[in-house]
């Protein structure tokens, strides 16, 4: 035994020969990744069995759909701010990842995705399993390559890494062949360090930071937007000095939500069609408009003939394909965040905008009376989604990871889970991508062991990857579940109650006993159908140590509010 | 208003990569009026020279999202004045109508062409010219019968004198 371990250590160490499985592997580890999602099959046969040798330092989760396990990756990505890695295998595997990849892409998430692949002799023929994962995942990925001999491999993956984080992050794609894995090669690992053709670095143009300052100076009625840029590139401290200096309102999109505290006083909200009122509104009043590291989706603009027109616009932004791209940019200032918002707050003066912010607050005020207290603490029988919300942070204190999914109970999430750290909410933005939170959730708690995480789903969402409890249930993932249960495709039959005279086509959904199910998983269940017993079920699931269900029934047709129609213009937001 | 562009993209020399690229038009459902690659006068960078007519507000987004991709090395656009630009085609004629009469032969005259290849049933001309110049020796000898036709992608230099060379070594520097 110990002869052979030897063996093994003097094969890693000393002569560095190896297969290129095993060189997969060993790049993973030397990328200080500890943590992998994937699903074993034929073409990726030799790397399963290269991790079998490294199961503690490499630890492998067995999710049961690939899909699971690149939204696993996703939410271990978002909730630690490392790049997710996946695996799969060719075909079925690679295709099934695809989801996945598409919604990295579109919210900027890092992740780093291997793919087995036929032997490169059989590239063409239509081998068994064989797909052009490469062409599929194209317009998805970042980057993707495919090695078809073992020597390529420690730099492919030194370069996967590199061009996944840095930058505006995304998902890179790395398909290796068969034969690959298998050959040999002599195993050196180096950092990349760069190429020509990806410049990451903006060096910060001075006069454009000048004339956004001057802009910023004198401005009456300034506002900030912010996304996810803020995030992603740390810049949490830096974007609050930058606001409470130059004493901004800042509203969020929900790829940006949790990067400012909830209850700052600056934080007006959320924007977008199911957003706050205030921050809507405010959008076309202001006279100047600063964008940090969002991307002003239509989900967040509404009409753009309509958006923002009396303002001038500052756009920071780290993506040059980004300026202009929906909203013409007065002053664009290229770069990352961090660096960014520091430079800029040198330039700005001290300021306070009281009156300004005076006027968010009515208009908070009237949204609250309309719909928030309603929501909140409803006056009719049927369970609010917001309710639920207002009990999970009553407990969390904002201390939570909130996972959600896509639907009503996302917006509603997104309105009324409070927050006090960064990286805690996580959501599929751009892509909108149901079943996303069941296995997002359990990467995000592998991520943050320590932390709550709180996955909010649909009835709906949850059951497209229902089959991840099996993940859950296999490593005591103690993710906490809670289902809000309308027994419809909520956010569709809104849709179809206000735009489509209530014709509920194919949203209706008769569901199984989840509380069965559940059990039969092994997890703790509980279904609350009455609000008396709302409280006490939610501070069960928050002092419960391992994986708790927590099933809501709801009002079956209660709509989410305020909302801006499609077509409309953010300021045409409707309180009900 | 749409107005004809000529695209100049600098490359990695990489598989894969003019995939990538034709993605970023076809996404927007823009037509590639012509596209044509080659090496260029550095070694492994590559170059495509590709022709749409678009708004500028669409061309600008279009070259920024090229410029995005990981292994493009910069991207440009250029309206015709900007660029000295060509193409070339090749017309297969049968070899009887240059025989025969001399109104076809006057027509290679006077077009400027050249004839490449001459087989006892037909022959090849070569007209390197603008797309309308070359268009119209097509209609001059289309009553002759033509049996073949094929025009290349537009080619251009364009008229500012930066160089890639240049460019590349100031790209190379900031990794450094
Ligand atoms: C994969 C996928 N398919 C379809 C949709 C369209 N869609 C958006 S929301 C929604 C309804 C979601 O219903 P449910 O999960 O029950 O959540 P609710 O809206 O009721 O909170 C649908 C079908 C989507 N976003 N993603």
């Amino acid at each position: 035994m110990k002869t052979i371990e030897l063996e093994k250590e003097n094969l890693l160490t000393k002569t560095n020969t190896m297969s290129g499985a095993q060189a997969l592997v060993q790049a993973l580890i030397d990328e200080n990744v500890n943590l992998i999602f994937g699903y074993p099959g034929g073409a990726i046969m030799p790397v399963y069995d290269a991790l079998y040798d490294v199961e503690d330092q490499l630890n492998h989760i067995l999710t049961r759909h690939e899909q699971g396990a690149i939204h696993a990756a996703q939410g271990y990505a978002r909730a630690t701010g490392k790049v997710g890695v996946c695996m799969a295998t060719s075909g079925p595997g690679a295709t099934n990842l695809i989801t996945g990849i598409a919604d990295a892409q579109i919210d900027s998430t890092p992740l780093v995705c291997i793919t087995g692949q036929v032997h490169s002799h059989l590239l063409g023929t239509d081998a068994f399993q064989e797909t052009d994962v490469i062409g599929i995942s194209m317009p998805v990925t970042k980057w993707n390559y495919q090695v078809t001999r073992a020597e390529e491999i420690p730099e492919a993956i030194a370069k996967a890494f590199y061009i996944a984080r840095s930058g505006r992050p995304g998902p890179v794609l790395i398909d290796i062949t068969k034969d690959a894995q298998f050959e040999k090669l002599k195993y050196s690992y180096q950092p990349f360090k760069g190429m020509r053709s990806y410049q990451t670095k903006n060096n910060l143009n001075q006069d454009q930071l000048r004339n956004a300052a001057d802009l910023i100076n004198s401005a009456e009625k300034p506002m900030v937007l912010f996304g996810q840029g803020v995030i992603l590139s740390e810049a949490e401290k830096e974007f609050k000095t930058f606001i409470e200096k130059a004493g901004i309102p800042a509203a969020w999109t929900i790829m940006g939500l949790s990067a400012l505290e909830s209850d700052h006083f600056l934080n007006v909200g959320m924007l977008g069609m199911h957003g706050n009122y205030a921050p809507n509104k405010m959008t076309n009043e202001c006279d100047v408009l600063i964008a940090v590291g969002m991307r002003f989706d239509d989900r967040v603009t509404g009409d753009l003939s309509r958006y923002a027109k009396q303002a001038k616009v500052v756009h920071l932004e780290i993506d040059p394909a980004e300026i202009d791209k929906n909203v013409k940019a007065d002053v664009a200032v290229l770069g990352d965040a961090k660096e960014s918002l520091s430079a800029l707050t040198e330039l700005l003066q001290e300021n306070e905008h009281l009156s300004w912010l005076q006027e968010f607050r009515k208009l908070e005020h009237e949204e609250h009376e309309t719909v928030i207290s309603e929501e909140l603490r409803p006056s009719v029988e049927a369970l609010s989604m917001g309710e639920v919300l207002h009990e999970i942070n009553k407990n969390t204190k904002g201390e939570a990871i909130v996972v959600t999914d896509v639907g009503q109970h996302q917006m509603v999430a997104c309105r009324y889970a409070k927050f006090k750290r960064s990286k805690s909410m996580i959501t599929s933005g751009g892509l909108g991508t149901m079943g996303f939170c069941l296995p997002a959730a359990i990467g995000a708690k592998m991520g943050q062991p320590d932390k709550e995480v709180i996955a909010v789903i649909g009835d709906g969402g949850f059951q497209m990857t229902i089959q991840e409890l099996g993940t859950i249930f296999q490593k005591k993932t103690a993710v906490k579940i809670v289902v809000l249960n309308n027994e419809f495709l909520g956010m569709v039959r809104q849709w179809q109650e206000l735009f489509f005279d209530k014709r509920y086509a194919s949203t209706t959904m008769a569901n199984p006993d989840f509380q069965s199910i559940v059990k039969g998983y092994g997890i703790a269940a509980k279904k609350v159908t009455k609000r008396e017993d709302l409280e006490s079920a939610v501070s069960e699931m928050t002092n419960h140590k391992g994986a708790y269900f927590l099933e809501v029934k709801v009002g079956k047709e209660n709509n989410v509010f305020p909302m801006v129609p499609t077509g409309a213009s953010v300021s045409e937001i409707r309180l009900k | 208003m749409k107005k004809r562009y000529t695209i100049s993209v600098f490359t990695e020399n990489r598989v894969g990569l003019l995939n990538r690229v034709t993605i970023i038009f076809t996404r927007r459902k823009i037509n590639i009026e012509s596209m044509a690659v080659s090496d260029s006068e550095v070694e492994n960078v590559h170059r495509y020279t590709i022709v749409i007519t678009e708004t500028e507000d669409m061309l600008k987004k279009v070259v920024l999202q090229l410029e995005k991709q990981v292994e493009i090395i910069r991207a440009f656009y250029h309206e015709d004045e900007q660029i000295v630009y060509q193409e070339l085609a090749l017309y297969k004629v049968p070899t009887d109508i240059l025989v025969a009469g001399k109104e076809a032969e006057k027509i290679v005259r006077s077009h400027y062409a050249r004839v490449l290849s001459v087989e006892s049933n037909f022959t090849v001309i070569e007209k390197t010219g603008h797309k309308d110049e070359t268009h119209a020796l097509f209609n001059d000898l289309k009553p002759f019968g033509i049996l073949e036709f094929v025009r290349s992608g537009r080619i251009a230099i364009s008229k500012p004198m930066k160089t890639l060379t240049s460019i590349i070594e100031e790209l190379e520097n900031n990794i450094k």
